[in-house]
């Protein structure tokens, strides 16, 4: 398995000036962007939804490429939602799923069949033109240029250890630099789009 | 007045929303808006994206919002129950001034009704603090102007709860 930041560090390399929904991955996320204004960095607002709001963003900008990162938990909670990516079928949609196994917020609880569950399959099944999916990060590295240099949708599952949290949320440390208001302002004046 | 002209058609829904801009709509079909969904697809100002649960057009109508589109949420009302938290979520934390189009499924004008759906629609509009219009024929359908125009005002969603349905099937 692969750790998530070392996961992320190589798909940094082909961001460009691609949106990038970090999903609830930002604390990794925020080390390695290059491009702040241009991170939908608004945390988990609710958890299931992350895809949408990926691919939301890719019909409105089909002149950008969008990166997701999302989580097998928000997927088991919305898998219907790969059926309505793929059949809109955003060719500029990058949809990386960071599989733990485990709902890592509250303290490594274990998602439904965690370890037998094969997600790319499922969004092959839904209708998603390319899947791959990797548990070696070189094997993940190795693919990647390949991955990102054809069109979308694609989507790449990679299983990660994981990083569990059990600390109370209000103990946390608080990664976060600008607040879910900020960050909305921020993308959308970055796009030049109005208020 | 006969039953047609009382009706709510679907042509003034449409034009509503072109007056308005609307670019996507969000939608998972409720009992009779096939002849709304008909007029839609074929109209190519109107990009349809089809969810098959709706607190999914939350997420998808906000990313549409941050990119700079202007998506409508079209559902009925027991969808809209479920999503719940969705609604919350990426629509009002984000401040997303979107309209949701509720079908009104179980309302009836004399407030007698059997369907527990209708029963619970306004309360759980009130208890988020959404601000909604009722609209049940053509006669209403300068409360559709009054929702969007007070959806980008306030930079809040807002819903219209269409109490009469679109009578696509009966025409």
């Amino acid at each position: 398995m692969m750790h998530t930041a070392d996961m992320m560090k190589a798909v940094a390399q082909f961001r460009g000036d691609a949106i990038l929904v970090p999903g609830r991955s930002g604390r990794y996320w925020i080390n390695l962007s290059d491009n702040q204004r241009l991170d939908v960095e608004v945390g988990d607002p609710a958890m299931g939804g992350h895809a949408g709001l990926g691919l939301g963003l890719a019909l409105a900008r089909p002149d950008k490429k969008v990166m997701l990162f999302d989580s097998e938990g928000d997927i088991l909670m919305s898998l219907g939602m790969l059926a309505t990516v793929a059949e809109q079928s955003p060719k500029n949609l990058y949809h990386f799923l960071i599989d733990n196994g485990v709902y890592a917020t509250t303290g490594g609880q274990p998602v439904p069949n965690a370890d037998n569950i094969a997600y790319d399959v499922i969004a092959r099944g839904c209708g998603y033109p390319r899947t791959f999916a990797f548990t070696e990060i070189g094997d993940f590295e190795r693919e990647l240029p390949g991955i990102m240099a054809a069109p979308g949708p694609v989507f790449v599952a990679c299983k990660v250890v994981p990083e569990i949290e059990n600390e109370p949320i209000s103990r946390r440390r608080r990664w976060q630099t600008r607040t879910r208001e900020e960050v909305v302002r921020d993308f959308r004046a970055e796009l030049g789009v109005a208020k | 007045m006969s039953e047609a002209a009382a009706a709510l058609s679907p042509e003034t829904v449409l034009a509503e929303m072109k007056r308005h801009g609307v670019t996507h709509v969000v939608y998972l079909p409720d009992s009779e808006t096939n002849w709304l969904y008909l007029l839609m697809k074929a109209d190519p100002a109107i990009h349809l994206v089809g969810v098959g649960r709706e607190g999914n057009a939350c997420s998808i109508a906000a990313g549409l919002w941050l990119g700079g589109a202007k998506p409508v949420v079209l559902i009925q009302n027991t969808g809209m129950l479920e999503a719940g938290d969705s609604i919350r979520g990426w629509l009002m934390s984000l401040n997303v001034p979107v309209v949701l189009m509720v079908g009104y499924r179980g309302w009836t004008r004399h407030g007698v009704t059997t369907d527990t759906v209708a029963t619970y629609t306004e309360r759980f509009l009130m208890a988020f603090g959404l601000n909604y219009y009722l609209v049940e024929n053509d006669a209403d359908s300068s409360r559709i102007s009054v929702a969007f125009e007070e959806a980008e005002r306030t930079q809040r969603p807002v819903v219209i709860l269409v109490g009469d349905e679109y009578h696509g099937f009966n025409r």
